[in-house]
């Protein structure tokens, strides 16, 4: 029986850069904003890192494939950079990589960073991704909106909610990410937004709106992870580390047979049990302080609420509504502003969940820090509904 | 043309089935007049509709909706062994047309497929050529003979309020006697180079010559020609024509030509000109599956069209035409219309007109043809894979199946392997479980409807919507499959086809106005 993750692995150190339309800097710049910022809360040089794990997920308009766009970037000692890629949840998978490097010994301490440049496509929304050559000759010419979108129709059908009150709860959703991104820096989006912009918004994919939709960012995030003993010896306190690291895969279940009601996301119920067994957590609505989850859209975030278990099953409207998760809810979600409004760099977004995480666990949030949080869980989904990665990790305090 | 009529010992030669198709959309001729006012104030007043195919159709997805249409959804199609399409806008110069449209069909591969071009009058060749195929003592199986046009006209010209789009489907053989609707009395050709219209290869739009010569010249004089000689090889006289099949885009030459051969003026038919338009080479037989459903035992029926020289063919009707009705049928294709008073989108479609496609629209669409050949039968003939112990049924086939998923839990066991047998889907029905309408990606007709649909006995697929009305969509709403272009590489020129998804459609119930 394996021993799982828990309480292995502490973060050494932290960076992520500002995200947004960054006209300004190109990916290696975005990385190098985000590994001096990690590298300079780690307090240690390049030579003592021992492997690395690099996530990107489009090769057109970003760096290209392989692990040296890191290396080259970054100057890096000539170790292992090993690209990840696992749609938007690359980012995840990166750090588990790392992770999992320095809890099997392989290294002392190792680092995985996240980048995505997608203002260079020179129009808004995600470029669209190859998928080989067999899926495009039956597949439809389908978007990230309209993927998710099927999400509110099939709960909708299934819970029997009024279109209408679907909406306002999705609205809800944004509404409150504007809210926390509003008071973060770093963050994409900066303007609060009222629930009468978003109801009013154009449709992008029925029934989201253009508020309903993440935003498309430039950015880059990284880790710096090692042991909990080279951590300290190296002089740090208050240990952040990992509890759980669990990502869950589709089998074409969801998308080939008939028993999927299309509702929820099936991987991240079965991620989710496995990272809360981990972690020793049985609660989580009531041991978790926050959570920072894949909002790409904010029927996702709605549904996911169900999936991790902090809402009963079709209990996600009234939850959302009551203000469970808002900042001042009793448990806040994206208090960073989430995908919706810290932005989407995709290689870069589970890293970022894990930035504000870290951020709030030490105490370092800002106007946006809560009050003596302990446990968080980040929930970074890759693809889409009917076929996707869902990377779910736990980390809190090493003495939580 | 000799006499083909059949020996009896072995039953007799001709139509075993009919069927038709016409795409959805109609278009307001006043709507064209009015736009082009400025320019071609001629064609003011102008009234009535034409079809118009979806952007997604084209000669080859109209035909194989005609001869669905013709089949039904029976799932066995193995006496079927030729199949012919005839049409002036075969969408490949080089690759066999007709063949994809045996794969659609999920024809047997032991079958001759024969693409026929060059003259209005090659559907008509065609269906002569097959019977008479059919008549051969070593003949074996049926043959499906498909005509399909969409025609491009150049805008502010009459054949662009003449034409419409359209396909049509005749089945013949040889049948036992209770099987033959409407028995080959006899045909007639003549084959001049009689120069009307031209489009040389390479180009979209004919290049017509004056109307006045073309009936007095042509069409008065060769058509005629052509109807004696299949009158005489059927043995039978004028004024026993009951049905007079004879489409033309010139005004009341049908009845010119009844005239002139002493056919009955109550044996023409509608030529649809008012609402559907000239279908071109599908026409005649698009005119004849209509006659066919009104058509009672002991009639005789004659088709004839005028191009490179005429074509005629003299039927009997029999008394088995009761015991078979088409799919959806002419009439009802017909009645299945909806109002569409927007000409830019006629234009867009008809490829008239080059709308912006924003970067979006500059993906590209390069199709591998090793995988298209490799899957080919999941692709064109829509085959998913039953595993056949569970009778779960997977798309695309795979050699492993799924097993033991539940919600919210992974797997227990292990797949079966090698254990999936071909099921094919696109005769089921099926229902939308989830679905989406998007403006954001460039899509030639915006928003682009897609979802999943689960089949009725098994079977899912993420697959894309054509021919919706906004709002007509919703969870659970019944849908059918249409095969159709799934898209066009534009810088190699090829085309891609797949199936898609319509909400079920009962020929009687008015549609609502498109906006």
């Amino acid at each position: 029986m394996a021993s799982g993750i828990k309480d292995k692995v502490a973060i050494l150190g932290m960076g992520c850069s500002k995200f947004g339309e960054r006209w300004d800097a190109s990916a290696e710049d975005l990385m190098v904003e985000a590994y001096n910022e990690a590298m300079t809360d780690a307090g240690i040089q390049p030579s003592q890192l021992g492997a690395a794990f690099f996530s990107t997920h489009m090769d057109d308009v970003g760096v290209g494939r392989g692990g040296t766009p890191m290396s080259i970037a970054l100057r890096l000692p000539n170790i292992g950079v090993t690209r990840v890629e696992n749609f938007c949840a690359g980012g995840t998978e990166a750090v588990r990589a790392a992770v999992y490097a320095v809890a099997a010994g392989a290294c002392d301490i190792a680092i995985a960073l996240g980048v995505e440049k997608l203002k260079d496509t020179g129009y808004g929304g995600l470029p669209t991704a190859t998928v080989g050559t067999y899926i495009p000759q039956w597949y439809p010419n389908a978007v990230a909106p309209a993927n998710f979108a099927q999400l509110a129709s099939a709960y909708r059908s299934k819970h029997q909610v009024d279109a209408q009150l679907l909406k306002r709860a999705i609205a809800h959703v944004s509404v409150k990410s504007h809210a926390n991104g509003a008071k973060n820096p770093k963050a994409h989006f900066r303007s609060p937004v009222s629930e009468e912009q978003v109801l009013r918004a154009p449709i992008i994919a029925e029934p989201l709106g253009l508020y309903d939709c993440a935003g498309v960012s430039d950015g880059a995030a990284a880790v710096i992870v090692t042991t909990q003993e080279i951590a300290r010896s190296l002089g740090k306190k208050d240990l952040i580390t990992f509890k759980a690291l669990q990502i869950a895969v589709s089998n074409g279940w969801e998308m080939q047979s008939n028993e999927w009601d299309g509702s929820y996301l099936h991987t991240t119920r079965i991620a989710a049990k496995k990272a809360y067994a981990e972690a020793g957590i049985e609660d989580p609505r009531k041991e978790l302080s926050m959570t920072e989850v894949h909002d790409c859209f904010s029927i996702t975030e709605l549904v996911t609420m169900e999936d991790l278990g902090l809402s009963k099953e079709g209990g996600g409207v009234k939850d959302v509504l009551d203000g469970v998760f808002d900042a001042e809810g009793a448990l806040p979600c994206q208090i960073d502003g989430g995908l919706k409004c810290f932005g989407h760099p995709i290689g870069a977004s589970g890293i970022r969940m894990l930035y504000e995480m870290y951020l709030q666990l030490q105490g370092r949030a800002d106007a946006r820090q809560l009050a003596n949080p302990k446990l968080g869980l980040t929930h970074n989904l890759g693809g889409q509904p009917s076929q996707n990665v869902s990377a779910i990790s736990i980390i809190g305090r090493a003495d939580a | 043309m000799s006499d083909a009529r059949s020996d009896t010992k072995n039953g007799p030669i001709g139509i075993l089935g009919y069927g038709g198709y016409l795409p959805r959309m109609r278009l307001e001729r006043s709507a064209v007049a009015q736009a082009n006012a400025w320019f071609a104030p001629n064609f003011a007043g102008k009234k009535g509709t034409r079809t118009f195919a979806n952007w997604d159709e084209d000669s080859i997805t109209m035909a194989v909706a005609a001869a669905r249409d013709c089949l039904g959804a029976g799932e066995d199609r193995s006496r079927i062994k030729g199949v012919t399409l005839a049409s002036s806008t075969l969408p490949f110069a080089e690759r066999m047309n007709s063949g994809i449209v045996a794969e659609a069909l999920t024809l047997d591969d032991d079958l001759e497929t024969l693409d026929l071009t060059g003259s209005q009058r090659s559907a008509l060749a065609g269906l002569a050529q097959a019977l008479s195929k059919a008549s051969s003592p070593s003949a074996t199986g049926e043959i499906l003979v498909l005509a399909a046009d969409d025609r491009q006209t150049r805008p502010a010209s009459a054949a662009e309020l003449e034409v419409g789009d359209g396909a049509a489907a005749i089945l013949v053989g040889r049948g036992p006697r209770d099987r033959v609707l409407a028995e080959l009395l006899g045909t007639g050709t003549v084959s001049v180079d009689f120069v009307d219209h031209f489009r040389p290869a390479g180009e979209d739009v004919d290049y017509v010559w004056e109307e006045r010569w073309i009936r007095d010249e042509g069409v008065s004089k060769l058509v005629p020609q052509a109807i004696e000689r299949a009158l005489t090889a059927a043995g039978i006289g004028a004024e026993q024509i009951d049905t007079f099949v004879f489409p033309s885009t010139l005004a009341k030459m049908d009845a010119q030509v009844a005239k002139a051969c002493g056919i009955r003026p109550d044996a023409l038919v509608d030529s649809l000109a008012s609402g559907i338009g000239d279908t071109g080479v599908a026409h005649p037989l698009l005119l004849l599956a209509h006659a066919l459903e009104k058509a009672r035992p002991g009639q005789h029926i004659l088709v004839a069209q005028f191009g490179s020289g005429a074509q005629a063919l003299v039927f009997r009707v029999t008394d088995a035409i009761g015991s078979f009705r088409p799919r959806v049928g002419v009439s009802g294709w017909i009645a299945r219309g909806v109002s569409e008073a927007n000409y830019t989108k006629f234009l867009s479609f008809k490829g008239s007109l080059v709308l912006e496609k924003g970067m979006r629209g500059e993906q590209d669409k390069k199709t591998a043809l090793t995988t298209l050949y490799r899957h080919r039968k999941a692709i064109l003939g829509l085959v998913a894979g039953r595993d056949e112990a569970t009778g779960a049924v997977h798309f695309p086939p795979s050699r492993l199946s799924l097993s033991g998923n539940s919600a919210g839990a992974p797997p227990v066991g292990t797949p079966a392997q090698d254990s999936q047998r071909p099921y094919k889907l696109a005769e089921r029905g099926a229902k939308v479980l989830s679905w989406s309408a998007e403006y954001l990606s460039y899509h030639p007709s915006p928003p682009n409807h897609y979802g999943q649909v689960d089949f009725d006995g098994g079977g899912r697929i993420l697959m894309e919507f054509t021919d919706i009305t906004k709002g007509e969509i919703d969870v659970g709403t019944p849908m059918e499959m249409v095969f159709r272009i799934k898209d066009k590489d534009e810088k190699r020129g090829f085309t891609r086809y797949f199936w898609k998804a319509t909400p079920v459609r009962s020929a009687s119930t008015p549609e609502k106005k498109e906006h």
